[in-house]
């Protein structure tokens, strides 16, 4: 196994810690647009997909790059559309109460 | 040049990563949530316009013209939607996100293939990423699929079920030990993949629709975890860390759901959610007698009541009825009566979903009750009104230990004086349960639509 490996290792086990505290604390009302935000954050492999896409060679790699563009794109930004638009209703309440 | 090149994507994605992480903890708060989906949109903007800089990327088309596509769809879709269409949404798309991840790793690793010896820690995460990349493509094309009722949304069961899955789960074992052990080749990982498709839905299959939203929720961390081994693969720290974020936070807000759902995660995949439930509940229910009431009386109960309390559930919103309710709420407030909503931890379709809703048709925040808040009113109210809720409101999951949803926390609707129900039919929940609720002495039932029905018992109250 490669240094670089071994790091994105310890990379992940720190940010799993990390990702339990930081919604730790989050209300009831919030799960629903909470699942679609992260949801939308996965969307992230759209830019695996792109390397992939881009460096691609052969006519499978092709295939295999544009079908990773278009369903990464649509995860992320449809992820984020729609919890945008969910996320839009709750700031007319006064929810300073919270 | 390369090194300038290098240095800026690094940096970027490090911004990336800390915009990430900023919003996912904004997003955790009322207040600031808009603010932290925002922030996690620019973070999204910069890693996105950053790696079309990266020296790996020869050729834009598959790039540009993906994009436009996915995006498109995504955003058509995402603007389009009814907010009640959106759990099955976003199910759909945390089965793309899935697919991307398989992809990615398949692509990956006939690279490494090619170019010679594929490193154990690579074939792990070339392994994991396509396993469960699979598993949550399709399971959640097939949960989404049972939220819009697509397929059944009853728990599909059959005794063939169980050796099924453990079979192709044993399948998917041996690829990733030939593909680890015996550096398998292109041919082991297709098999792989083929497998885990399947798998997904062999797991999600026999679930009931009832446990959907704890199952899209489990998928959508399982997603998070298999970006990160796409990370892996690539060698890329900013597909490692959003990953990460989201399967931690993915699977902490499972628990979460399964705990307000009081369903065990176990009980939601191994459990006999629907398979012990309908038979003997539903057939005797028939003979058990309703009484009927018209728009007419149930707005005199209303209008003369001193405090009401509304439980509203998904057939509500199905009705798109909040705007209806919100001016019965409006008009009773008038008279005086004091209007309070009861909002079931997993009213609609997953928790949360009813607030979004009902702040759709703009109820005041300061009505809306949570359970805890709200289930020790319920004996010193007049009338509660049942709009379309069904399953949140059942008494056999405080009293009858052999009903499927029994445990499940409810909100304490028979305590009330009296009960006005509406319904479209007496046909039970989604969790396809009998309800005895709709059969006790104090309990009205008001069929129809519930726009409709809610509109003629508007213009009752205002000529009581």
């Amino acid at each position: 196994m490669s240094l670089e490996f071994v790091l994105a290792v310890y990379v992940f086990l720190l940010t799993v810690f990390l990702g339990i505290e930081l919604i730790n604390r989050v209300p009831a009302t919030l799960h629903t647009p909470l699942m679609s935000a992260t949801n939308a954050i996965h969307g992230i492999v759209l830019i695996g997909a792109m390397l992939v896409a881009g460096a691609a060679d052969t006519t499978l790699l092709h295939i295999l790059g544009l079908v990773g563009v278009i369903l990464g794109a649509g995860n992320a930004v449809g992820g984020f559309a729609v919890t945008d638009r969910m996320l839009e209703m709750f700031k007319k309440k006064p929810v300073e109460g919270q | 040049m390369e090194d300038l090149r290098e240095s800026t994507i690094h940096v970027a994605y490090i911004i990336s990563a800390v915009l990430f992480i900023i919003g996912l903890k904004r997003l955790s708060a009322p207040a600031t949530a808009r603010q932290g989906n925002q922030l996690a949109i620019a973070a999204m903007v910069i890693a996105f316009l950053v790696t079309l800089i990266d020296r790996e990327i020869v050729t834009y088309w598959a790039i540009i013209i993906g994009t436009l596509i996915g995006g498109g769809i995504g955003l058509y879709l995402a603007r389009a939607v009814q907010m009640t269409a959106m759990p099955q949404l976003v199910a759909l798309f945390n089965g793309m996100g899935g697919g991307t991840a398989a992809v990615i790793a398949v692509g990956e690793f006939i690279k490494f293939a090619r170019d010679g010896e594929v490193a154990v820690g690579e074939a792990l995460a070339v392994s994991f990423g396509v396993t469960v990349g699979c598993i949550a493509f399709t399971g959640s094309l097939v949960a989404g699929g049972k939220l819009h009722e697509l397929l059944p949304s009853g728990a599909i069961r059959s005794p063939i079920q169980m050796p099924v899955s453990i079979l192709l789960l044993l399948g998917v074992v041996a690829t990733w030990v030939v593909l680890v052990g015996f550096d398998g080749g292109n041919t082991t990982v297709w098999a792989m993949f083929a497998i885990a498709l399947i798998l997904g839905v062999a797991l999600v299959i026999p679930i009931g629709g009832g446990d959907m939203p704890v199952v899209v929720a489990l998928l959508n961390s399982m997603t998070g975890l298999a970006a990160a081994a796409a990370g892996f693969v690539l060698d890329n720290q900013i597909l490692v860390i959003a990953g990460a974020l989201v399967g931690a936070s993915g699977m902490l807000l499972t628990i979460l759901m399964s705990r307000a759902m009081n369903r065990p995660l176990s009980n939601v995949f191994f459990g006999a959610f629907g398979a012990a439930g309908a038979s003997g509940a539903t057939a005797d229910a028939e003979a058990k007698p309703i009484r009927e009431t018209t728009p007419d009386d149930a707005a005199v109960m209303l209008g003369y009541a001193q405090s009401v309390i509304i439980v509203p559930g998904y057939g509500l919103a199905v009705a798109q009825a909040q705007h209806a309710i919100r001016e019965l709420a409006d008009e009773l407030d008038k008279r005086n009566v004091t209007v309070r909503y009861a909002i079931h931890p997993v009213a609609g379709r997953m928790p949360g979903h009813m607030n979004v809703l009902l702040a759709e048709a703009n109820v005041p925040y300061d009505q809306l009750f949570e359970m805890e808040q709200i289930n020790s009113e319920f004996q010193r109210t007049d009338v509660v009104l049942v709009v379309g809720a069904n399953d949140v409101v059942n008494p056999a999951a405080r009293s009858d230990t052999s009903s499927p949803i029994y445990g499940m926390p409810i909100l304490n609707a028979d305590q009330a004086q009296s009960i006005i129900v509406m319904k479209r039919s007496m046909k039970p929940g989604f969790a396809g349960i009998e309800n005895e609720l709709f059969h006790l002495d104090k309990t009205r039932m008001l069929f129809g639509d519930a726009k409709d029905t809610l509109a003629e018992v508007i213009g009752s109250v205002k000529a009581v």
